[in-house]
């Protein structure tokens, strides 16, 4: 952070874009939006404008190059863009430059671009734009035989709407992933500001991604972000791999809605805290989900409940067998319960339907029953980068979040056990649920590994389930391997991961 | 005969400008003996008509009579290329050089 020639952004609107640039686009400035066909620049461009008229009311001019205006205003009005509307109240005002139907004009001697600047110049004088965007300026090369002609004439047009103040997006296309920036060169003449829009194939999976390449004499996020096109919401940027600092932390505790865990824990967990439970298939996380679900809704508090690895019947009879009636906390509105299988969605999609429910429902707690369904289907990279950014979510609502995670899982990799300690590096509580071989029979366990900015109970203490719950009774004594005394709670215990990847792999 | 109509599209009184509208006109002269109109339409003084043509570079002459109508873009300094670009009848059969 420069203080003294910092140079001022101007928000996009874009969901998440302006976090990842911080702060949005270099005001005043022209910025290159480079992509592949269908990585979505042309959506960028007109969501820049309809962002820029919808939040901030400045108007704004689209230059189209390719597309015919008709066909702009048919495939924004589908995302609740209503330019139409727009360019009758004076917000919006195009610039068709796109060619028409067996147009093809020859070129005798020299020429030059005075008449395209001049109609810019007289549309965003007429709208008082703040925003111009231009697309795609690859039309432009195909159509003048001439590209060195068509580059410093393109030079003018971005000198031309510098000098109009306003900031603008100029995109193009590049004839492939990983290769330059542009297909014919475009970059040096806007070199300032450029972004790479990307669509690729990564384990199966399309993602999109946005990378901010350079924004000359200003700060932004390093790496490609992943992003998903969404039909109500367009383009959202998932701000994956950082947290939003919060200044603010609660010192309000709840409860988990088990008396002895709440001790455990100090009193109860933080308001805003999210809670990483751990424990193999059968040790109770479900049980404790769903009490931590009962808790809030005796509390008169919102929950939401996210299942991945079954259907809503199952949960709803899962939870009537230790007698809690998840119908009849539905019912009251306090509690609802999202499932789906992780198979089905991509963690974007994911991440945005949390993110949506967390607005609309506004949740005071949520539960999601088991990430471990997600490791499935995702990279572990992947899986990360959404704890990071659900996280994000979480922690500005103050929603008080149980994950619950099964270690051993189908989590393969070889880097396995470091995404497993950096998930619970990225909880403010961790409890870890075990299975412990007594002297003649199968004990439960539980530990309270972790519990950021308060006191907690260092003992493993034993645990049963009967139909009416989860209770935690005194320290469990003669099992010595699970004392470890290790302080690193990433080796405390020794945790499943590394006895996995120990053992012969196959 | 027919009468030629063509409208130049220029962007400020520039050299280029002038340089597009003096080669038209010589051309007319020399093809056309004088049976023709030009229209000059400054797209910085006039921008909504340029939108109207959507004309993108300058100067850019489009010859609107005879049908079919042509586009010609540049300064039209070769003026043989031009000539042929606008679809005029050769300077010879012009009665007034007639050999």
């Amino acid at each position: 952070m420069t203080g003294s020639n910092a140079i001022a952004r101007i928000p996009t609107g874009i969901n998440g874009f302006d976090h990842v640039t911080l702060g949005g686009l270099p005001a005043g400035r022209s910025t290159l939006v480079s992509g592949t066909t269908g990585s979505g620049k042309t959506l960028f461009a007109v969501e820049f404008l309809s962002r820029g008229i919808m939040r901030f009311n400045e108007p704004g001019v689209f230059v189209t190059f390719e597309e015919t205006v008709t066909d702009i205003r048919r495939n924004s009005a589908s995302l609740g863009f209503p330019i139409q509307s727009w360019e009758d109240d004076g917000k919006w005002a195009f610039v068709e430059a796109s060619a028409s139907i067996g147009e093809d004009a020859p070129a005798v001697g020299a020429y030059d671009f005075g008449a395209l600047v001049a109609r810019i110049e007289h549309a965003v004088r007429q709208t008082g734009a703040r925003r111009v965007a231009l697309d795609s300026l690859n039309a432009i090369f195909t159509r003048f035989a001439d590209i060195s002609v068509v580059r410093h004439e393109l030079f003018r047009v971005a000198s031309a709407l510098k000098a109009l103040g306003v900031t603008s997006v100029l995109t193009a296309e590049r004839p492939e992933e990983y290769d330059g920036v542009t297909r014919y060169g475009v970059e040096p003449f806007v070199l300032d500001n450029v972004i790479i829009l990307r669509n690729v194939l990564r384990q199966g999976r399309r993602s999109r991604t946005v990378e901010i390449v350079k924004f000359r004499g200003a700060t932004h996020r390093t790496g490609e972000w992943l992003f998903t096109i969404d039909p109500r919401d367009g383009i959202v940027v998932v701000p994956l791999a950082f947290l939003t600092p919060s200044d603010h932390a609660s010192l309000a505790r709840v409860s988990s809605g088990i008396p002895e865990l709440d001790e455990m824990c100090g009193g109860g967990f933080y308001r805003d805290a999210i809670v990483l439970m751990t424990g193999p298939t059968g040790t109770g996380k479900t049980l404790a989900s769903l009490r931590f679900a009962a808790a809030a809704v005796e509390a008169g508090e919102r929950c939401l409940l996210c299942t991945f690895d079954g259907t809503r019947g199952q949960l709803f009879r899962t939870a009537a067998s230790w007698g809690l009636d998840l119908k009849a906390m539905q019912a009251s509105g306090l509690a609802r319960v999202m499932s789906s299988y992780a198979e089905v969605t991509s963690p974007e999609d994911l991440f945005l339907q949390l993110r949506r429910a967390v607005e609309e429902f506004a949740p005071a707690r949520l539960v999601i029953d088991t990430v471990s369904a997600l490791e499935r289907v995702v990279a572990p990279r992947t899986l990360l980068d959404f704890i990071i950014a659900l996280g994000a979510v979480l922690r500005q609502s103050e929603i008080t979040t149980l994950l619950t995670r099964t270690p051993s899982g189908r989590l393969i990799s070889a880097d396995a056990p470091a995404i497993a300690s950096d998930i619970a590096g990225l909880s403010d509580v961790w409890i870890q649920l075990r299975y412990v071989e007594g002297p003649a029979e199968i004990q439960r366990a539980i530990a309270v590994l972790q519990a950021r900015g308060s006191a907690h109970d260092h003992r493993i203490r034993q645990f049963w389930i009967d139909d009416t719950g989860m209770h935690i009774g005194g320290p469990l004594r003669g099992v010595p391997h699970v004392f470890t005394g290790a302080t690193d709670p990433g080796t405390a215990w020794g945790s499943p991961e590394s006895e996995a990847t120990e053992g012969p792999s196959g | 005969m027919t009468t030629y109509s063509f409208r130049l599209y220029v962007a400020g009184n520039t050299e280029r400008s002038h340089a597009a509208e003096v080669n038209l006109r010589f051309l007319c002269d020399a093809h056309l003996s004088g049976m023709y109109e030009v229209e000059v339409i400054d797209a910085v003084e006039r921008p909504e008509l340029a939108e109207e043509g959507r004309i993108l570079a300058t100067p850019t002459v489009v010859r609107l009579a005879p049908p079919p109508q042509r586009r010609v873009i540049g300064d039209l300094s070769d003026h043989g290329r031009a000539a042929i670009a606008l679809g005029l009848p050769a300077a010879d059969a012009s009665p007034s050089e007639g050999q």
